[in-house]
């Protein structure tokens, strides 16, 4: 599979790959130097990396660089041979020699990584990267291990460097979950409202060492990740769980929220939040709908969320003025929620989108289809046509 | 070859079956043109607008079957505003009117209006097969117009279309007379379902291979419909939720039981997962698993039943699979060729799987020549040794959900792994590429990657290089698709003629301006270049406008019909 090293140029080694290099490149390996134009060469052979036998897995890795100092054109020379590791069958089972280049130069350096001596126990690759940084790998002599070491060195890593996933993921959430609630009649006020910025450089440039041009990710982005929408919902739109598992399975009872337009709980999480918004109270609220098992108790828990805050709202609208005597007599029992009887009424918004009335269907397949609550008055839902 | 009467010509015609095959093989000479043209049964028309029906009409004489698609790619991520196009009333009407003996249609991201399917249905007495994969713009009416007329038909397979459901009863629309299903896949319809209909249907059809249900159909009613129907190939469940104790469920283990010949199982759009070992025994015989539609199967359900399908060919599934299941599959599943992994949870959050997955499968399935995987996290070592594991892709589609994430042990762009990937994987027509990035990538990949052919790009690179190299070295290169990425004029105008040799490049909050735009539309009058403009992000005002501002999307397509006349009022064509 793997071709010998020349593309097309009927050569046997790596240096000849320079036939499809672009006239002006120089095959000049060295450090810029000509003295080192040899030791190059020689280190090349020795350095290339070979391919192992199955369950013989061993890597060396040129030193990689980074793109803000690449020579364009030496880039090209350093791209052959770093990839030179692919041009030879050849298996080899012992140590590579290890050379440490200074940073600044990347011309046609290579790196390997020593392979210290079988792999213990497993037959995973062992792969090295030295870094310009240098920088925090788990075993620092060597080399990493599959798949133990690099979870390690992962786990490490994540929490030390990387701001930019973090910085993604906080302002993400909200918006990413919106996009994801969108179809394709979104307003173009929301869209634009998402449409990334031009690249400014973020704080995780600086740990990512690279070009001060690259264009990262800010927050909420439009379109990512690249799945269909119905693929965003469908977390949400699931009607079992694990933590479910042992109760009554006939009503396949869900555990997961279904608001679209939060962050979306793990399928493997608990706990089934879903937006609740009341008229009249700008401050919604949010319920798990696992914690309840029937209609009523979930009456009653939306008359607690929002008893206190909707004689806050008279209060407020009242000017404030009242002593507390009056407050406690304004907040009065949200009753009636589910039979139409009481001054608000509670409906839901199911997965297809539709406004529906709480309480037609069974438990389960109400908790298994709710997107969202939402408390209305009365007499604003006798206006709500019905299919 | 000229000596041989033309029935001859033709007769050799027909062993010569792909497309590519064909197209190559009418520019010999005229005859052959002539000939192969008459007697081209299928034709595949990529972009909807690069043609007008009428010339296919008349340049395909004997066409029964047409794909057509619409939208480009990215439209199915919105990237691409509603109303844009691809509408295929027009090219219906246009076959209705040259009286094409229409007996298949199979359209991807289109607008199907119900107008169009009626027009459909009552135009083509032949008509056989109608596949619709990610659509929009019909109703079940639409479908119940298709289900009364058609008489002939075979397939009617609607793939994650958006179908507005008006509840209709569709499906009691097929005629009691009607017993030619062979294929019906209504899995992505959203509305209730006339059950008892559907078991007439599915009852007098005994040519049925292969039926995907949609979530409104129950365990009683699929369990009848297995009872039915054991000759099927092809299952889609629907609903699976039900009490283990239940006599519904004893009774659906025996109809499963009595389905020996399905290979390919999908579905469980609703699903209670601890009841799945009631498929355990058809697993052994599956060489296709779509588990992707249902994220309320956990990692231990789904490892037992992966655990019995050794035959698995293909496998779609969600990342809730973890990395200690993809072990299983590797494990299990030796000849597997097509893997895809989806995140339950889309955002940058807890994805479950990881690159040690990735590796684990490489390592198990030799056959592997297709993945689509989303993941948490990668590192180059991983993808140098997949690479190494499995040169044999075709397509390889990573998505790390953090776009812009570099190795997640050295902090090192990703330029390596992929690099590897390309020049290990000789045969590779499709990448997709995330992570962090640099130009270096994009030399590797105009390097190495000799055949590909489609290759979509999001938040990398670093300059105009990055882009230059790609369209200096794919020379079989027929999609491109960029988006968030620092591109700008130079490398657009680098070399305008070799759009002409591709179907598309869609560029959107890159560094190309409308300047470079319209220099590009002037130099190229065979191409379309569309801006999308919505929410009038730009002023175009004939001969004032600022030729310095950003195109925010552009998408740029070869055409012989020339400028579309149905472009909305936010796409200008330059």
């Amino acid at each position: 599979m793997m071709e010998e090293c020349s593309k097309g140029s009927g050569a046997a080694c790596s240096p000849k790959l320079l036939d499809l290099i672009p006239k002006e490149m120089e095959w000049a390996v060295a450090k810029g130097e000509s003295g080192d134009v040899e030791r190059s060469s020689v280190e090349i052979r020795k350095l290339e990396l070979r391919l192992g036998l199955p369950g013989d897995d061993e890597w060396s890795l040129k030193n990689t660089n980074t793109a803000k100092n690449i020579n364009r054109e030496r880039d090209h020379h350093d791209s052959l041979f770093s990839l030179g590791y692919f041009n030879h069958g050849h298996h080899h089972n012992h140590h590579h020699h290890f050379h440490h280049h200074q940073p600044s130069h990347k011309a046609g350096s290579h790196e390997i990584s020593p392979q210290v001596g079988p792999v213990a126990g497993s037959s995973s690759s062992s792969v090295w990267f030295n870094q310009q940084q240098q920088q925090q790998l788990a075993p620092p002599s060597s080399f990493l291990q599959f798949p133990t070491t690099t979870k390690a060195a992962t786990d490490k890593q994540q929490s030390s460097c990387l701001l930019l996933p973090t910085v993604a993921k906080e302002s993400s959430q909200p918006c990413c979950t919106k996009v994801g609630a969108i179809d394709l009649q979104q307003s173009p006020a929301e869209k634009k409202a998402f449409s990334p910025p031009a690249a400014p450089p973020t704080p995780a440039n600086t740990a990512v060492a690279n070009s001060s041009q690259k264009r990262t990710a800010p927050g909420p982005v439009v379109g990512w990740p690249p799945i269909r929408s119905f693929r965003k919902n469908l977390a949400s739109s699931s009607s079992s769980s694990k933590q479910q598992q042992t109760t009554d399975s006939q009503n396949g009872n869900p555990n997961k929220k279904a608001a679209t337009s939060d962050k979306p709980v793990e399928a493997c999480k608990k706990g089934m939040f879903v937006k609740i918004n009341m008229d009249g109270v700008p401050i919604g609220r949010k319920v798990d709908l696992t914690a309840y098992d029937s209609y009523p108790r979930l009456s009653t828990a939306v008359d607690e969320l929002f008893r206190g805050l909707l004689a806050a709202q008279r209060d407020s609208s009242a000017g404030g003025n009242m002593n507390k005597q009056q407050q406690e007599e304004e907040e009065k029992a949200i009753t009636g929620l589910l039979d139409g009887s009481g001054e608000y009424t509670l409906v839901y918004e199911d997965n297809e989108g539709d406004r529906m009335l709480v309480g037609d269907v069974p438990w389960h397949m109400f908790v298994s289809t709710v997107k969202r609550l939402r408390v209305l008055k009365s007499s604003e839902v006798s206006a709500l046509s019905r299919e | 070859m000229n000596y041989f009467p033309d029935e001859v010509l033709e007769h050799i015609f027909d062993f010569v079956g792909s497309h590519k095959d064909r197209n190559s093989v009418s520019q010999v000479c005229k005859l052959w043109y002539r000939i192969e043209s008459y007697s081209r049964q299928k034709v595949f028309v990529g972009n909807c607008y690069a043609i007008g029906p009428e010339r296919v009409a008349e340049r395909f004489s004997g066409l029964k079957s047409i794909t057509l698609k619409g939208k480009p790619h990215f439209a199915d991520f919105n990237l691409v505003p509603p109303d844009w196009g691809g509408f295929v009333y027009p090219w219906i009407e246009a076959f209705a009117r040259s009286r094409v003996g229409l007996e298949e249609l199979r359209l991807k991201r289109m607008v199907v209006s119900d107008e169009s399917l009626e027009l459909l249905s009552r135009s083509f007495p032949n008509f056989k097969s109608l596949v619709l994969v990610s659509c929009e713009g019909f109703t079940t009416d639409g479908l119940a117009a298709v289900a009364a007329y058609c008489r002939q038909l075979k397939e009617l397979d609607l793939q994650e279309n958006d179908v507005e459901d008006h509840r209709g009863h569709w499906l009691s629309c097929f005629p009691e007379s009607s017993t030619s299903l062979v294929s019906l896949n209504f899995a992505c319809l959203k509305g209730d379902i006339n059950l008892p209909a559907l078991e007439r249907l599915v009852a007098r059809s005994p040519n049925l291979k292969s039926l995907r249900l949609s979530r409104a159909v129950p365990l009683d009613v699929l369990q009848r419909i297995l009872i039915r129907a054991p000759q099927l190939l092809d299952l889609g469940v629907g609903s699976y939720l039900h009490d283990p104790d239940s006599e519904n469920y004893n009774k659906l283990v025996t109809a499963i039981q009595k389905c020996k010949s399905v290979r390919s199982l999908s579905g469980f759009l609703d699903v209670a997962p601890h009841c799945l070992s009631a498929f355990h025994i058809i697993c052994p015989n599956l060489t296709s698993l779509n588990l992707s539609y249902a994220p309320g199967i956990y990692d231990n359900e789904l490892i037992k039943l992966l655990r019995h399908c050794h035959k698995l060919q293909r496998l779609w599934i969600l990342d809730c699979i973890g990395d200690k299941g993809l072990e299983v599959v590797a494990s299990t599943c030796k000849d597997l060729e097509e893997l895809r992994v989806f995140p339950s949870d889309p955002y940058v959050g807890q994805a479950a799987v990881t690159e040690e997955g990735l590796v684990a499968i490489s390592r198990g399935c030799q056959k592997l020549n297709s993945i689509l995987y989303f993941c948490q996290q990668m590192t180059n070592a991983a993808l140098i040794t997949v690479a190494k594991n499995c040169p044999n892709f075709v397509r390889f589609r990573l998505c790390i959900l953090d776009p812009t994430k570099p190795d997640a042990v050295t902090q090192q762009p990703l330029d390596e792994g992929f690099g590897a990937i390309v020049q290990a994987c000789k045969d590779l027509k499709r990448l997709s590429l995330s992570g962090l990035l640099t130009d270096q990538v994009f030399l590797y990949i105009g390097m190495y990657a000799e055949q590909l052919e489609m290759l979509s790009i999001a938040f990398a690179g670093d300059s105009d290089k990055g882009m230059q190299y790609v369209l200096k070295g794919c020379k079989k290169l027929r999609k491109l698709e960029i988006r968030d990425s620092p591109f700008g004029n130079a490398a657009l105008l680098m070399d305008v003629a070799k759009y002409e040799t591709m179907r598309s490049l869609w560029m959107s909050s890159c560094e190309v301006t409308l300047g470079g735009c319209k220099a590009l539309a002037k130099r190229m009058p065979g191409l379309n270049v569309e801006i999308i403009n919505e929410n009038d992000q730009m002023e175009f005002v004939g001969g004032c406008d600022d030729d310095r501002q950003k195109v925010e999307k552009m998408y740029l397509y070869r055409t012989l019909a020339g400028q579309r006349r149905d472009a909305p009022e936010f796409v200008w064509t330059l």
